[in-house]
C-alpha cells in the first residue's frame, strides 16, 4: 500500500462509519472541522461542503473558522475540485468560498476586466492549468524552435498573471505541468530538445523562477511524479468531461492547494515533537539499554528510524523546533542521545526534553509553554495508536499523524502530510531552531536567577533598529502574518503592502533584531507608524513571545519618541483592537505610560504626549543600522 | 469507506438485489441525500442533481468501489440504473 499514501492520505484517522449522520447534526463551524480531519474521499468532502454551505447560508455560527474567498481559473473542468477544496479547507480552520469561471476561460477571464471576479474581494486565484491548455507545440530535434516555444508559453502565463493580478490584486497560486505518460521516444524524450516532456520541464523550471511576492506554486507535477503520472492522468475522464487527472487524487490534490492557503494565513505548523522508543529508535530504552536498541546502519530497523531522525534533522535545519516526550526515566532516555554512536540526533537538536511519566498532552502542553508556542504548531510523532487518541482528545490543535506499522514508512509519512509548508525561506527559518534553543537555554537561567534586574542585566542585550528593506521584507511578512498574541492591531499585510509601507514616505516602519550573551534572536519586532505632522500613529506593533519580558518594548518606544521628537511631533496615538488571541497586550500602552482616549469592545486608542516623556534605565543598548 | 465483499464464490445478486445493496449506498454518498430510492427504472431525469458532473461522480465511485473500470462509450450510453446495474455485474463477473 505504499503508493496509496497520497490516495488515501494515510496519515489521517479513517472516518467513523456514521460520519455522514454527523456531518448532517453539525451545527457549528468547530464541528465541521473536527469531521474534516479524517481521511476523507470526494463524496464525503462534498458533505462537509453541502454542510458548511447550509451552515452559511442559514446563519449558524462558522467561529473559529477562518473565512477565505479565492478564485478557480482553470483550462479544464474544475466542477468536481471546487467541493473538495471547500470540505478540505475545513481541516485548516478554513471557511473557504469559490469564484469559479467556466470551462477553458482562462485567457478570457485574465485579459478582461468585465470577468466575474470584478468587484469581488480575492484573496488568492488558483491558476490551475494544464498541458492540454498552453500553446506547446512540439518539434523534436529543434532546439531553436523548442526554446521559442517556452518562451512563447511561459510569456502566456505570465501575462495571465500580470492581468490577474492587475485586475484582481489577488496573490496568485499557480500549479505547474504535470507531463503526460505517453514518451514516444521512449527514454530518449527527455534528452531531445522540443519534445512534450522536454518542453514541460523546461516550461516548469521557468514557472519555479515566477515564485516571488505574488505568486505561489503549486506542486501539481510533483504531486503527479509522487502517485505516478499513469495514475494521475486518466485518458477515460479527460475524454468524456475534460478533467485533468483521475478524480481519486481530488482528496490529496485539495490538501496540496490548502497547505498554501493556510500557510499564507500563518498556519503551518513550526514544532516536531517525537516519542523515544520504537520511533526515534526500535525497542525499548529502558529494556533493551543502550546496546540493545536499534538504531544506524546494518540493520534494515535501525535504518528505517535512522531515517526518521535524518528527516527531523532536515526539518530542524529548515527552522521547525525539534521536541521530545517519552513515558521513560528522564537519565535513561538521555543516554542514547549522548552515548550511542550511530544516533543522528543529539540533545543539543532537541529544544525541550520532556521524558516522565506523566500523560502525553500534559507534557505536550508544557512543551508548547516553554517555546511560547501556540499548540496548533505542534506535531505529535508516536508509534502507538492510544497515545495518539489520547493526545487528538485532548489537544485538537496538534496534529497526531497516524503512522504505518512498518517505521520504513515513518519519514515518509511524516513529510506527505505536508504540516510545514512553506511559502518563502528566510535567514530567520535557518536559524530559527537554535533559536529557540537559546530560549530554552534562557528558561533554565531564568530558574536559577532569583534577581530579574540582574538577569536581564546579565543577558547583555542588543538590539538593532532599521527601516523596512528588501532583505529584510520576507521576515517581516512572516511576522505580520503569523504573530497573534503580541499584535496591538493584528492587521495582516502582505509582500507588496510591506514593500508600499518600505517606499512610502508617511510611514515611519522599524524592523527590529535583538542579540544577546546567549544567541542572536533575528528579527523579533516590528512597528509600522503613518506620520501626519503633529501625531504620529501606531498602525502596526507586533512582537515575537520567544523575547517577553525582556523589555524590548520598552526600548523600541524609545526608538520611536526619538524619531518622532526629530521630525517635530508631538503626540504618539496607539491602536489596540482585541482578538482571541492578543489579551497579552491588553494593557500594553497603559504599561508604557499611555492615557486611554477611547474604548469599547473593539478598539481602543490611547496617546503619549512626547513632551511628558521619560526614557527609561534600560538593560538593552541600542544600535541603528543605516 | 468499506469494500464490499468482493469474492466470487457466490452466486452473483440479482440485478435488483444489487441495486439495493451495492448501488443505493453509492447514490446516497453521491447524492449526499440518505433516504434517495433507486431502481431499474431510474433514470437521470429522476433524480435532483444528477447532471453530467454527477454521473462522473457515480461511475467513479463505482469504480473505485467495485474495482471495475469504465470506457467512455459505457458511460455515455446508459440508459437507467437497471442496464448500469447489469453493466457492473457483467464486469465483476468476468473479472
Amino acid at each position: 500500500m505504499t503508493n496509496n499514501i497520497y490516495e488515501c492520505l494515510s496519515w489521517l484517522p479513517e472516518a467513523a462509519t456514521d460520519f455522514s449522520r454527523s456531518v448532517s447534526a453539525a451545527t457549528t463551524g468547530a464541528e465541521l472541522q473536527e469531521l474534516a480531519k479524517f481521511a476523507l474521499d470526494q463524496n464525503q468532502l462534498g458533505k462537509l461542503a453541502n454542510r458548511l454551505s447550509y451552515l452559511r447560508t442559514n446563519g449558524f455560527s462558522l467561529a473559529p473558522l477562518v473565512s477565505v474567498n479565492i478564485g478557480l481559473v482553470s483550462d479544464s473542468t474544475t466542477g468536481l475540485i471546487a467541493s473538495a477544496l471547500i470540505g478540505t479547507a475545513l481541516r485548516f480552520g478554513i471557511s473557504l468560498t469559490i469564484e469559479q469561471t467556466e470551462y477553458n476561460q482562462v485567457a478570457q477571464t485574465a485579459f478582461s476586466t468585465e470577468n466575474i471576479f470584478a468587484g469581488k474581494t480575492l484573496s488568492a486565484i488558483l491558476l490551475a492549468i494544464d498541458y492540454r491548455g498552453l500553446p506547446l507545440t512540439p518539434t523534436p530535434g529543434n532546439r531553436v524552435a523548442a526554446d521559442q516555444n517556452i518562451q512563447d508559453c511561459f510569456s502566456y502565463v505570465r501575462s495571465v498573471i500580470h492581468s490577474l493580478r492587475t485586475n484582481t490584486g489577488a496573490q496568485i497560486i499557480l500549479q505547474n505541468i504535470a507531463p503526460p505518460v505517453e514518451t514516444p521516444f521512449g527514454s530518449y524524450e527527455g534528452r531531445l530538445p522540443g519534445t512534450l516532456s522536454w518542453l514541460i520541464a523546461h516550461l516548469n523550471s521557468e514557472l519555479d523562477c515566477l515564485i516571488s511576492d505574488d505568486t505561489f506554486i503549486l506542486d501539481v507535477a510533483g504531486l503527479a511524479a509522487n502517485v505516478g503520472l499513469s495514475n494521475w492522468h486518466d485518458p477515460t475522464l479527460w475524454n468524456i468531461a475534460k478533467l485533468p487527472f483521475a478524480q481519486r487524487y481530488a482528496p490529496i490534490y485539495a490538501d496540496y492547494a490548502c497547505r498554501i492557503l493556510a500557510a499564507k494565513l500563518g498556519k503551518s505548523r513550526r514544532c516536531l515533537i517525537m516519542d523515544l522508543d520504537n520511533t526515534l529508535w526500535g525497542g525499548v530504552i529502558g529494556d533493551d539499554g543502550v546496546d540493545g536498541i536499534l538504531i544506524g546502519n546494518g540493520d534494515p530497523t535501525a535504518e528505517a528510524h535512522l531515517h526518521l531522525q535524518r528527516t527531523a534533522l532536515e526539518l530542524r535545519d529548515r527552522g521547525i523546533v525539534l521536541a521530545v516526550s517519552s513515558k521513560n526515566e528522564d537519565a535513561t532516555a538521555r543516554i542514547p542521545f549522548a552515548e550511542h554512536a550511530d544516533m543522528l540526533l543529539r540533545e543539543h537538536h532537541i529544544a525541550v526534553f520532556q521524558a516522565n511519566w506523566s500523560d502525553k498532552a500534559s507534557n505536550i502542553r508544557a512543551i508548547a509553554e516553554t517555546l511560547s508556542l501556540g499548540l496548533e504548531s505542534m506535531v505529535f510523532l508516536d508509534d502507538n495508536p492510544a497515545e495518539r487518541m489520547q493526545v487528538r482528545k485532548e489537544l485538537p490543535g496538534v496534529a497526531v499523524p497516524e503512522l504505518p506499522e512498518d517505521p520504513a514508512l515513518f519519514a515518509r509519512t511524516l513529510i506527505a502530510a505536508g504540516y510545514f509548508e512553506a511559502i518563502a525561506f528566510s535567514q530567520e527559518d535557518q536559524m530559527r531552531a537554535s533559536f529557540y534553543q537559546d530560549n530554552v537555554k534562557r528558561i533554565q537561567v531564568l530558574n536559577q536567577s532569583s534577581d530579574m534586574v540582574s538577569y536581564l542585566e546579565s543577558l547583555e542585550m542588543e538590539m538593532t533598529c532599521t527601516p523596512f528593506d528588501v532583505n529584510g521584507r520576507p521576515r517581516i511578512v512572516q511576522l505580520i502574518s503569523k504573530s497573534n498574541q503580541f499584535n496591538l492591531t493584528t492587521k495582516r499585510y502582505n509582500e507588496v503592502d510591506v514593500k508600499n509601507f518600505e517606499e512610502d514616505s508617511n510611514y515611519f516602519t522599524r524592523q527590529i533584531r535583538l542579540k544577546d550573551a546567549l544567541g542572536d534572536n533575528g528579527m523579533i519586532s516590528v512597528i509600522i507608524c503613518r506620520k501626519n505632522a503633529a501625531i504620529w500613529e501606531i498602525d502596526t506593533w507586533l512582537m515575537s513571545c520567544r523575547v517577553l519580558g525582556r523589555r524590548v518594548e520598552e526600548a523600541a518606544l524609545m526608538d520611536i519618541v526619538s524619531n518622532a521628537k526629530k521630525s517635530g511631533a508631538t503626540k504618539l496615538v496607539g491602536t489596540y483592537c482585541p482578538t482571541a488571541r492578543n489579551a497579552l497586550v491588553k494593557r500594553h500602552y497603559s504599561k508604557l505610560g499611555f492615557t486611554n482616549t477611547f474604548c469599547d469592545h473593539k478598539f481602543e486608542t490611547w496617546e503619549l504626549d512626547l513632551a511628558q516623556y521619560q526614557p527609561p534605565e534600560l538593560p538593552i543598548s541600542l544600535k541603528y543600522a543605516i | 469507506m468499506k469494500l464490499p465483499n468482493q469474492t466470487n464464490d457466490q452466486t452473483a445478486p440479482s440485478t435488483a438485489q444489487f441495486i439495493a445493496d451495492g448501488l443505493t449506498p453509492i447514490f446516497r454518498d453521491v447524492f449526499d441525500d440518505d433516504e434517495l430510492v433507486i431502481s431499474e427504472v431510474t433514470t437521470a431525469r429522476d433524480v435532483e442533481g444528477w447532471d453530467s458532473l454527477a454521473h462522473i461522480r457515480i461511475m467513479v465511485s463505482i469504480e473505485k468501489v467495485f474495482g471495475v473500470r469504465f470506457t467512455a462509450a459505457e458511460i455515455s450510453k446508459l440508459k437507467d440504473v437497471g442496464t448500469l446495474a447489469e453493466l457492473v455485474l457483467n464486469k465483476r463477473a468476468h473479472a
